[in-house]
């Protein structure tokens, strides 16, 4: 009915209907080229990891090479096909992977989705407790340190950026521990939960793997005030590392906004200071700011891995060391495939609402 | 790249990076390059004195009276104490900078020529060579530094990390990364370059591909080269040590290796053992902090709209230089800058 209807319609009323549709299929097509460019860098990534490990020789020879006599690993290694010519194992794994199979870990025979499932909700509440800690502390000391520039608050704010970029995240995490579980004595030291909590986490009919959230369904406040005691500190570790780059990248972004012209017009119209960095200042800033922070995830999953180890936050970056410390590739390939397919996606995500925000990106 | 304001009269020296940086700084921007540039020095003496340095060696595990204890306190014998294993604390912290000065070497050597090489190559032919090259490089980019440096650590060392050319392993997962950083930076420069004057009339005049590449791009593609040298070596000492702490780094008998001795000392911290991670982390956060703070400055000091001017010292409040059309002025400079790009 519609096809018929719709060239009756008055021609100027016509022309802001083709106009509205060519809007949205700029949008709609960026999206389009932008979704289809996840699948080569997830192609060209798995590729690279899996050539790159079979350089090193079969996984189960590096895992259980010398644990078992000679021809039992032969025949493991049969078993598994890594005797069989290493492009016909590459497509071989392709296809699995295109199923959503990334084989089974070797020490302990799991399959590598099912330890992303069990772990994948502990490395994702890391990330968010981090990402809050970033933008509470990030945004603000960056604005500070722009409408300052130059005079001491900026020196200070700058320094104590640097600081922090210079400081290993696993440092961070040890110092924090010592000065908070240690000496002070106030914080618990590693872990998730304690085991109380745990044992009461792991009762709950549906689990998210999600702590904060499990906790919640319990319906005990104690084990949320657990769960959020033990996230303190390797959610302070990872967002200090985090709000360093956002303090840099907004006071850099911030100072580039105040010298145009608007705010001096603002300035002059009698607009007061604060309003001035807040509304004029700081949201064009925030544009270059959302897109580096695609960038960062990448950065935050690599902290992730070391916060996890330090803290003993049993996630994915934690089980990675794991695995990697028993030499178990199949299971580190996999992690990190796996890893690289969040990496894209979320890059993606960042570069379509980077687009919502300033159309000037879409063309 | 030479200033208006550094006329000829001046000795080519102040025309070198980091020195002419110095010169064109002021205030707070001076203070922190020269700081970072103070730091670095010291890390690098350290580095290369380290033998002389040392009281003992970073494997050593008895001295003249005897068998070290583990888990010592500082005192007068082991300045900052003993380790779990049993090592002297101060010399593995003095040890660790040679390590970590080898693996910058090796890493910003080959990425910077790999790096550079292909992205000259790729920038100026174009072409479908450029385009899967970007395709590939954008894509390791995005990736997790940690995560590709310990896949190429697994595949250099092939799973067993107690080789001397540990370093040497560790090094070249650090260069994997960093070559597509190089890459993007050279490569954008040489597209750019590509298209003015003077390399047109270098071919009108038939000189050949490789020698416009090499001479005339290349030469004039190199100014913001200083920036992401420091940065990547910042960035290695950091892979290192993270390598180092994952259980995935040298071995102790191989060198001393500062992020290999914070993973030791995860256990100590929580039993209040403070000395055996303090010292090597804060030897990490020196190091890093020193050739940060100069690539900070150099970064600023490239960037017109960053860079503290003489002219702005003196005057106190902020408001008022913005009021006195500051913007003004500054599209003024970048436009100078610009003339002379």
């Amino acid at each position: 009915m519609t096809a018929i209807t719709t060239p009756e319609v008055s021609p100027p009323a016509s022309t802001t209907v083709s106009r509205a549709k060519k809007q949205g299929g700029g949008l709609g097509r960026y999206i389009l080229v932008r979704f289809l460019l996840i699948i080569p860098t997830v192609f060209i990534l798995v590729t690279m990891v899996f050539f790159l490990m079979r350089i090193t020789g079969d996984p189960i020879t590096a895992s259980l090479g010398g644990k078992l006599p000679p021809d039992q690993l032969a025949a493991r290694i049969h078993a598994a096909g890594y005797d069989r010519p290493v492009l016909i194992q590459y497509f071989d794994y392709l296809g699995q992977i295109v199923r959503g199979n990334f084989g089974n870990s070797i020490t302990d025979g799991r399959p590598i989705t099912s330890i992303l499932f069990e772990y994948g909700g502990a490395t994702l509440e890391l990330a968010f407790y981090a990402l809050i800690v970033a933008v509470i502390v990030g945004i603000p000391l960056g604005m500070l340190a722009a409408y300052f520039r130059d005079r001491w608050p900026d020196a200070i704010l700058r320094i104590f950026a640097i600081l922090w970029y210079a400081t290993p995240v696993f440092f961070v995490g040890l110092l924090l521990k010592l000065v908070f579980s240690v000496w002070l004595d106030i914080l618990p030291v590693a872990g998730r939960a304690s085991t109380r909590t745990e044992l009461e986490l792991q009762s709950l009919p549906h689990q998210t793997g999600i702590y904060l959230i499990d906790a919640i369904n319990t319906g005990d406040p104690d084990a949320v005030g657990d769960v959020l005691l033990h996230a303190v500190l390797p959610g302070l570790a990872l967002g200090f590392l985090t709000a360093g780059i956002f303090l840099r990248l907004v006071r850099t972004n911030v100072i580039g906004t105040l010298q145009t012209e608007y705010v001096d017009a603002a300035r002059s119209r009698g607009v007061g200071e604060l309003r001035l960095v807040r509304k004029h200042a700081l949201k064009p800033a925030l544009i270059p700011v959302i897109t580096v922070m695609g960038l960062q995830i990448a950065l935050l999953l690599g902290g992730a891995v070391l916060t996890e180890t330090t803290f003993e936050w049993r996630g994915l970056g934690y089980e990675l060391t794991q695995y990697l410390g028993s030499r178990d590739f199949v299971a580190v390939q996999g992690i990190v495939a796996l890893l690289a397919v969040i990496v894209a996606v979320t890059n993606f995500i960042v570069d379509i609402i980077a687009a919502l925000i300033d159309p000037r990106v879409r063309y | 790249m030479t200033t208006i304001r550094t006329s000829r009269t001046r000795s080519f020296v102040y025309k070198l990076p980091v020195i002419r940086s110095v010169r064109q700084s002021v205030g707070l921007q001076r203070g922190m390059l020269i700081t970072g540039l103070v730091i670095t020095g010291i890390f690098i003496l350290t580095a290369i004195f380290a033998p002389l340095l040392a009281p003992y060696g970073y494997a050593q595990l008895r001295g003249a009276h005897g068998n070290f204890g583990a888990q010592d306190p500082p005192s007068a014998t082991h300045l900052l104490g003993t380790t779990v294993g049993g090592y002297d604390v101060l010399s593995r912290v003095i040890w660790g900078a040679q390590t970590a000065l080898f693996a910058i070497v090796v890493a910003v050597v080959l990425s910077f020529f790999i790096g550079i090489a292909i992205g000259v190559i790729s920038g100026y032919l174009g072409g479908w060579l450029d385009r899967v090259l970007v395709v590939i490089a954008d894509a390791v980019y995005a990736f997790p530094t940690l995560l590709l440096a310990i896949v190429a650590a697994i595949v250099i060392s092939g799973g067993s990390s107690n080789l001397v050319g540990g370093v040497f392993a560790a090094g070249l997962s650090i260069t994997a990364v960093y070559i597509p950083q190089y890459f993007r930076v050279i490569r954008a420069e040489a597209v750019r370059i590509k298209s003015e004057a003077f390399v047109e009339s270098a071919k009108v005049i038939g000189t050949g591909t490789l020698r416009i590449m090499f001479r005339h791009v290349l030469r004039n593609a190199t100014r913001s080269l200083p920036l992401i040298f420091t940065l990547n070596a910042s960035e290695a000492i950091f892979t290192l040590a993270a390598l180092g702490f994952l259980g995935f780094g040298i071995e102790p008998t191989s060198a001393a290796e500062w992020g290999y001795d914070l993973n030791k000392s995860i256990s100590d911290v929580t039993s209040g053992i403070w000395w055996t991670s303090i010292f090597p982390g804060s030897a990490i956060v020196l190091a890093i902090l020193g050739i940060t703070l100069v690539g900070e400055s150099l970064n600023d000091l490239a960037d017109p709209r960053l860079r503290t001017r003489r002219r702005a010292v003196g005057v106190t409040s902020l408001a008022e230089v913005s009021v006195q059309g500051g913007g003004a002025v500054d599209d003024d400079v970048i436009d100078i800058d610009e003339l002379e790009a």
